[in-house]
């Protein structure tokens, strides 16, 4: 098998026996980079940045390491990974595809590059995105969009966008994504590959470029649940940097995952398969469900209507958080200033309006706005009563479900083009990602079969508050079923067999 | 017409913290311009704030001598506007949930009104940097040493009346803090800084007038200006007619006037919204109790200890207890002479008077509490006399002296050596028979002469009992 | 609810945003549509719920009063458009 269609842990397994040594591994894997990724060359466009020099220096370091016996316990080391270019990598350009960040290079590590760094692991470059984080299409990056590797024509989803493209494309083993109201579920669905956002705080945001702060986490995105886990036990754990993390025991994700879903609760919302989901969508989404009552699991439907108003919810916090933590980007300590300014007042004005795109402006001001005085209490406070009820419907599920089962996206992946024109419509196409970040809860989306047009479909498993490996276990038992997760991209994927 | 002042204070004060609020950057003062800094108070993209559980308690300290309740359950929130004094472009600080609310401080004027200031509240909050303005290249420097210091911030009701008040209460205020050792409050380093908000109205009006913002008050002497300046201002203004304007208004020190600052021209609209990165702060029994029993002995509790303990007369316990330097040095003081008395005596005479001359607080002096015991110790053993000791005390207020070696160096012990000082006598009225006829005849005054010029041959370290004595017994001989 | 220029323009100067009068035209449509759609929260009964800002109860997450090295200067002042070696430099401040 070729290198770049293994998956992190077969590549890891083959690094540690000596059969493939990581230089090789990170040169293979930039490689197919070149031939596949370059923009103007019709490519994928998943990359921002590759680390060329960097990674293949690194990719000896840890060789060197594992030949004198170290990281014997890091099932990852040597093996390449991509990073969403919202994560702060020292010393290397870090521009959450915004022209406002301009060539800014972080003068620190974000905690989880750390810590993929301790575990051997090599970082070969940084990933497109929606411009800060905000898009549900990849399409909104300063750096051009990335094409989905099984339609050039389809967006890949976002703004995770590199990071589904980049491992669907087999341009990356994994990768790391953040996902604030899906970004990392909903792309990997619209790719074929397999995303997880953990629970809010199980992993540290130190060095995550802020979108909104209480419902940003940083999550895997790779081949397969085993993948994800594999990683999540990297990245995860209480970082003194990180107020918000969480400081709990639990084993690691990947030793638990055993394939058991006997038992298993599933609860299955009726709101979200209704009107407005795609009949192939639906069909597919449910089909999980009842590959996993074969293997003993009990599905049952519940009625949740607060779902309907998570989307409306949602954008008002996460615009207002963003209308504050986008405020730093005004052209003075970092990043790109405006030419030809009056005064200081004209030097922020000028810089924002130039170095921002239409995007991030609007949820600037939209964010403001439920901000300001006289529309506080009846945008951004109702907001958070609003979460305060999802999160108890949320709760009072999870005293009778283990796992609840949504689509990742009402449709499989859209042309590109056809979004933009219309946010409110592109802002609703999140109705089944956001209320799992507004109750702070771990999601997974794995492939679960294809549209009419050859388009994979991901559904969607939502755990309880640190149930992380229940859902990371429900997926990978889903998986050793079926082999969704496993078909090459059509376009510049795996080669059929 | 009478007119009424009124006034209310924000008074903010940086907690004496060794590290920062969200960060571990040092506090020091100084320092190269951003040399105490770090990706965090320098608002580098994705970093985030921790806070130093010091800066609770210390919030909490303050607020328990302040009479405040606690807020059990309170938060940070953000309050966003952008300068580049502050790199996030939000400051954290706390809007709807602060940590202290209802407080009262007891203050006494210089006349000796007494009366009860109410605290709103008292909230945590960080520093902004300092900003360095180059006029020749029409410039300005961003030093972010100071961003992330912490603070709090002490709101008053609008309870003031004069000038005097608000001296009282801020010399309240700033000794109340000192004694818990939560800041130093030095006002020229900006540690402690006072907005005065004030407004006249009608002598018995029950509603206030429109108010203007006094900052860049740098002393006390300035805030008693700038309060009198204003109020005058404001009352010409209604005089003539016109209306006061809300406004900030900046106090200039060198021109004895303030000036509106120019409206900054964008709207202020600080969009308060809970800090999502900190999550709340919840103080329960155990930490709160901790807390208050961590509370020194304050300036009321202390007065009334030196006065029925020390016995002390009462003005000068209220004068040692003014400031905490002041009564620290007094107890080390008397710790090491176990004379009270003297101490106080020493303090209130010599020590005050010193102070005054040379413009200076307690806390800045030099002179120890060793060098003071030492002086009391050797006047009270008779080595050597007031007088010597006060040209001493004068030297150890500028030096860390080391009083005895002084003596002995410069042989200012006493002399009471009998042999010695009746020699000394003798000669002394052989050479003067006037004053000796004087004296003789009737005129007592003429011994006070005679004691001068012993003790001028004694160089001034004559026991004054023992050349008194030996002078009486020579002259009625 | 109905946005008007006014609004749009009040929100641009707090957000430091500078608007044409066409961006700020359609920014005021697509606002107005959006805040529209917003409004159906007020179909919810929130009397009496408490706001929630975070989602799980985590509180007290505090560090030690512990003074640690600070940052290299000349690493935190090398993104600055414009610094010399000891600051970043912006256009004058004005009182």
């Amino acid at each position: 098998m070729n290198i770049t269609e293994m998956t992190a842990l077969e590549l890891g397994a083959k690094i540690k026996s000596g059969e493939i040594k990581a230089p090789d591994a990170a040169r293979a894997v930039l490689d197919e980079i070149k031939k596949k990724d370059p923009y103007y060359s019709g490519g994928i466009n998943a990359y921002i940045v590759t680390l060329e020099n960097e990674a293949i220096k690194r990719a000896e370091e840890v060789q060197a390491m594992i030949d004198a016996g170290e990281l014997e316990d890091s099932p990852l080391a040597g093996v390449p990974i991509a990073i969403k270019d919202n994560i702060c990598t020292k010393g290397v350009k870090t521009t959450c595809a915004s022209k406002i960040l301009g060539d800014f290079k972080s003068p620190y590590n974000a905690t989880v590059i750390e810590k993929l760094n301790a575990a051997g692991a090599v970082i070969i470059g940084k990933l497109n995105m929606d411009e800060f984080a905000m898009g549900s299409t990849g399409e909104t990056s300063f750096y051009g969009e990335t094409k989905n590797p099984w339609n050039h024509e389809r967006v890949t989803g976002g703004s995770s966008s590199g990071a589904a493209a980049a491992v669907a494309a087999c341009e990356a083993p994994c990768a790391l994504g953040s996902d604030t109201g899906g970004s990392i579920r909903q792309p990997a669905s619209f790719c074929g590959v397999t995303g997880m956002k953990p629970t809010y705080g199980a992993v540290s945001r130190y060095g995550l470029i802020a979108y909104a702060s209480s419902l940003d986490q940083i999550g895997p995105i790779a081949k397969d649940a085993a993948d994800c886990a594999a990683i999540l036990d990297i990245i995860c754990g209480k970082d003194e940097m990180d107020g918000t993390s969480l400081d709990v025991e639990h084993k690691s994700y990947l030793d638990s995952l055993s394939g058991d879903v006997s038992g298993l609760k599933i609860g299955i919302p009726g709101q979200c398969f209704g009107d407005g989901l795609n009949a192939d969508v639906k069909a597919a989404v449910l089909g999980v469900a009842e590959t996993l009552k074969s293997k003993g699991a009990e599905t049952e439907e519940f009625d949740m209507p607060l779902i309907d108003y998570a989307v409306p919810t949602y954008y008002i916090i996460a615009a207002a958080e963003a209308s504050s933590n986008l405020s730093r980007f005004d052209g003075v300590k970092y990043g790109f200033r405006a030419d030809g300014f009056e005064d200081l007042t004209d030097l922020y004005m000028k810089t924002r309006s130039e170095g921002f795109g239409e995007e991030v402006k609007r949820r600037i001001m939209l964010g403001t706005f439920a901000l300001s005085t006289g529309y506080y209490d009846a945008y951004y406070k109702k907001a958070l009563q609003v979460k305060a009820l999802i999160k108890k419907a949320f709760d009072e599920a999870y005293e009778k479900y283990d796992i609840i089962l949504f689509p990742a996206a009402p449709t499989t992946a859209p042309k590109m083009g056809e979004s933009l024109s219309d946010p409110l419509k592109m802002y609703l196409s999140d109705i089944y990602t956001v209320s799992v970040n507004l109750a702070g809860l771990p999601g997974i989306s794995v492939p679960c079969g294809f549209d009419k047009d050859g388009m994979p479909i991901g559904a969607q498993l939502v755990g309880a508050p640190l149930g992380d490996s229940v859902i990371l276990n429900a997926a990978f038992a889903y998986q050793q079923l079926t082999d969704h997760h496993k078909k090459p991209a059509e376009k510049f994927g795996k080669e059929v067999e | 017409m009478a007119w009424e002042t009124v006034m209310g204070l924000e008074v903010h004060v940086e907690l004496a913290t060794k590290s920062k609020i969200f960060c571990s950057c040092t506090t020091e003062f100084g320092g190269e311009p951003n040399t105490h800094c770090c990706p965090v108070c320098t608002g580098m993209p994705g970093t985030l704030p921790v806070v130093n559980r010091q800066v609770v308690n210390y919030a909490m300290k303050a607020g328990i001598a302040l009479n405040c309740d606690i807020t059990r359950y309170n938060k940070f929130d953000r309050k966003n506007y952008f300068y580049p004094d502050l790199p996030k472009a939000y400051q954290i600080s706390q809007l709807y949930l602060p940590i202290c609310r209802n407080g009262r401080v007891p203050i006494e004027t210089e006349s000796g009104l007494k009366k009860d200031i109410r605290i709103h509240e008292i909230h945590m909050e960080e520093d902004a940097g300092k900003l360095i303005h180059d006029e020749f290249n029409d410039e300005t420097k961003c030093d972010y040493n100071r961003c992330g210091v912490p603070l709090i911030e002490i709101v008053s009701e609008p309870d003031f009346r004069s000038a005097e008040e608000v001296i009282a209460y801020l010399t309240k205020l700033k000794s109340t803090l000192e004694y818990l050792g939560v800041s130093d409050c030095k006002m020229q380093e900006g540690s402690m800084r006072a907005d005065v908000n004030l407004s006249v109205r009608q002598a018995g009006a029950e509603e206030f007038g429109t108010r203007t913002e006094m900052k860049n008050l740098n002393s006390f002497k300035a805030i008693a200006k700038a309060i009198n300046f204003e109020a005058k201002r404001q009352i010409d203004v209604i005089e003539r007619g016109g209306k006061v304007i809300q406004e900030t208004r900046r106090w200039d020190d060198n021109k004895d006037k303030s000036y509106a600052m120019r409206s900054k021209e964008n709207a202020q609209d600080y969009r308060y919204f809970p800090e999502p990165d900190l999550p709340p702060i919840e103080i329960d029994d155990q930490w709160y109790n901790s807390v208050k029993d961590s509370l020194p002995e304050l300036a009321e509790a202390k007065k009334q200890r030196y006065i029925s303990e020390l016995g002390l007369p009462e003005y000068d316990a209220n004068m040692i207890t003014g400031q905490k330097a002041l009564a620290d040095f007094f107890e080390e003081t008397t710790a090491l002479c176990g004379n009270p008395k003297e101490v106080s005596n020493w303090i209130m005479g010599e020590l005050m008077r010193k102070l005054g001359d040379e413009g200076i607080e307690a806390k800045d002096m030099k002179l120890t509490p060793k060098a003071l015991s030492t002086l009391i110790g050797l006047v009270e053993k008779k080595t050597i006399n007031r007088n010597k000791a006060k040209e001493i005390f004068a030297i150890a207020f500028n030096e860390d002296l080391d009083v005895e070696k002084y003596v002995k160096d410069n042989n200012l012990e006493q002399v009471s050596d009998e042999g010695l000082v009746l020699e000394i006598v003798k000669n002394v009225i052989a050479a003067n028979s006037k004053a000796v006829d004087d004296y003789n005849s009737g005129n007592k005054k003429a011994i006070g002469f005679l004691m001068g010029q012993c003790m001028k041959e004694l160089k001034g370290k004559g026991n004054p009992g023992v050349v008194n004595k030996l002078l009486n017994q020579e002259l009625n001989k | 609810m109905e946005i008007t220029k006014e609004m749009v323009a009040y929100v641009a100067e707090l957000s430091r945003l500078k608007l044409s009068d066409e961006e700020a035209e359609t920014a005021r449509k697509g606002l107005g549509e959006i805040i529209g759609y917003m409004d159906v929260l007020n179909n919810i009964d929130t009397e009496d719920v408490e706001p929630m800002s975070h989602a799980f109860a985590v509180k007290n997450v505090m560090r030690d009063d512990v003074v640690r090295p600070s940052h290299d200067r000349a690493e935190l002042l090398a993104n600055a458009p414009k610094a010399d070696d000891e600051a970043i430099i912006v256009p004058r401040t004005v009182e």
